[in-house]
């Protein structure tokens, strides 16, 4: 049956999205078939593992870790009433099954959401946003609709399986480094081994610096899928964009070392701790450029606000 | 949602399930005959109010749908989390026409493309003691389930739990027991 929506799909950023996870997957591809033709093939099986359990550990526990690094703790209904209510209310337009919610003592205003599924997501968000920032209700709702949103898409499992090929990649230059991957030393005879083990390094490296790229354009994807699906949610495009406004200049007005313990869990905030403007650091940052972001919600406020519906 | 839609982060705005409603009334003959709950005669509809002229031009047509000959009497209020709820109200041994009411808002929200925006939609009923009661019914899921307010936040659960077990034959009912939301200060409760 059709039904009728206001919404139309970014194709662009699709594709873009498909792209980058086309070549993480073919960068992993290319990695495992130079480990496999360097490493000798009893030593594979191990670095494999254990990458593959320092990875599904940060997975099935996302939710303990992050809450602990930030120092969240979690509330019930009775502790924070307005904040459940707007959130159950979310979850029923949603159609989502109700996360936990934490909070965490911080004057810098956020939100973050984690959890290896919407079964076990914490929805997570800051004092400073719900009682420094100045924040209108709307606003904070857009705020906790976005983060809904990385929870509907899974996001945590996306950049966790992204991130695999980068934290092999990693182990492997320093396995190589410190022990030697290359085979058996006593045989080492014509410098062969001290060779396989210069070019393990040297590809494990390059690896690393490019899914590392590739991880951080894919988490911007990411974000600017969240707002999508967040204003959609919300049907109020307009506050999730005041509300980056106001969240992105109380943040920079913040001093640094504040932040510093904040930095590595940027890729599941809804505003990225650190400001940055130079090119090099937008190809780093997490999070898209707050202008950007702003610009698409315009749009959608567009598709609002047009006299007919779109058969779907 | 598809493993597809997940991967590419492009979840949809959930369509409304309308059928359910109409359950409704013998639901409320359940109540009749099992207890002492009646029906008050009020039942509204709760939604999201999205932002630009598309909507409010909907949402007017609806007031005026409603107000037209005959119709119920409508009140519409806005509650402190940005909600709007139209309030119907109808002779209060009138579930048919209260339903009917409820279904028009809901047909030309859908029509328009706001379907996405129904957040719920309440009944209200009230027994002799005066003891309140409401089937709330979640568009998302198409589900209904009770909610017995006592003093705010109070809420009367064995009572919730007692209709729950008398209405498992008449309406779909919410199995999950953490999507109960409680709805305070709702109009018509």
């Amino acid at each position: 049956m059709a039904t009728k929506t206001r919404f139309a799909p970014d194709r662009g950023l699709t594709s873009r999205m498909v792209l980058v996870m086309f070549l993480i997957g073919l960068l992993a591809v290319a990695f495992i078939a130079a480990l496999v033709a360097f490493v000798p093939a009893r030593s594979l099986p191990i670095v494999l593992i254990i990458a593959a359990l320092i990875l599904g550990a940060q997975f099935f526990f996302s939710d303990k870790i992050a809450t602990f690094a930030m120092g969240a703790r979690e509330v019930d209904r009775k502790q924070a009433p307005e904040l459940y209510a707007i959130v159950e209310r979310l979850c029923a337009l949603a159609n989502m099954p109700m996360p936990r919610v934490a909070i965490a003592d911080t004057p810098v205003p956020n939100a973050f959401a984690t959890g290896r599924n919407p079964n076990n997501a914490v929805i997570c968000v800051t004092t400073g946003l719900l009682r420094n920032s100045n924040l209108t209700e709307e606003e904070v709702e857009g705020v906790l609709a976005h983060e809904l949103s990385h929870v509907a898409h899974r996001d945590v499992l996306v950049i966790t399986i992204a991130s695999f090929l980068g934290i092999l990649a990693g182990m492997v230059a320093r396995m190589a480094f410190w022990f030697g991957l290359g085979g058996d030393r006593r045989d080492d005879r014509d410098g062969n081994a001290a060779m396989a083990q210069l070019v393990i390094m040297l590809v494990s490296v390059v690896t690393y610096a490019i899914s590392f790229l590739l991880v951080r354009a894919l988490s911007r994807y990411r974000e600017y899928a969240a707002d999508r699906a967040g204003a959609h949610l919300t049907g109020n495009p307009t506050a999730l964009a005041d509300a980056l406004r106001k969240i992105t200049g109380d943040m920079s007005k913040i001093p640094q070392q504040d932040l510093r313990a904040a930095e590595p869990y940027n890729a599941f905030y809804f505003a990225p701790a650190l400001a940055s403007k130079e090119s090099l650091m937008a190809l780093l940052a997490t999070h898209p450029p707050t202008e950007k972001r702003i610009e698409q919600l315009n749009k959608i406020a567009l598709e609002l606000n047009s006299n007919r519906p779109n058969l779907h | 949602m598809g493993l597809l839609d997940t991967l590419l982060g492009r979840s949809k705005p959930v369509q409304p399930n309308l059928d359910q409603l109409f359950g409704l009334p013998s639901a409320a003959m359940t109540l009749e005959v099992n207890g002492t709950f009646r029906p008050t005669g009020y039942g509204a509809v709760c939604y999201r109010k999205a932002e630009g002229v598309a909507f409010s031009q909907v949402e007017s047509d609806v007031e005026e749908l409603l107000e037209g000959i005959d119709g119920p009497k409508v009140q519409v209020s806005k509650d402190k989390y940005g909600y709007t709820w139209v309030l119907c109200q109808r002779a209060q041994d009138d579930m048919t026409s209260l339903v009917n009411d409820v279904h028009a808002v809901n047909s030309a929200l859908q029509d328009n493309g706001f379907g996405p925006y129904l957040l719920c939609t309440l009944v209200s009923f009230q027994d002799d003691r005066g003891r309140k009661l409401a089937l709330i019914y979640l568009y998302k899921q198409g589900t209904f389930y009770p909610f017995a307010p006592l003093t705010e936040p109070q809420r009367d659960n064995t009572l919730e739990l007692q209709i729950k077990a008398q209405l498992g034959n008449d309406l779909r009912l919410e199995k999950d027991l953490s999507r109960w939301f409680p709805v305070w200060g709702a109009p018509g409760m």
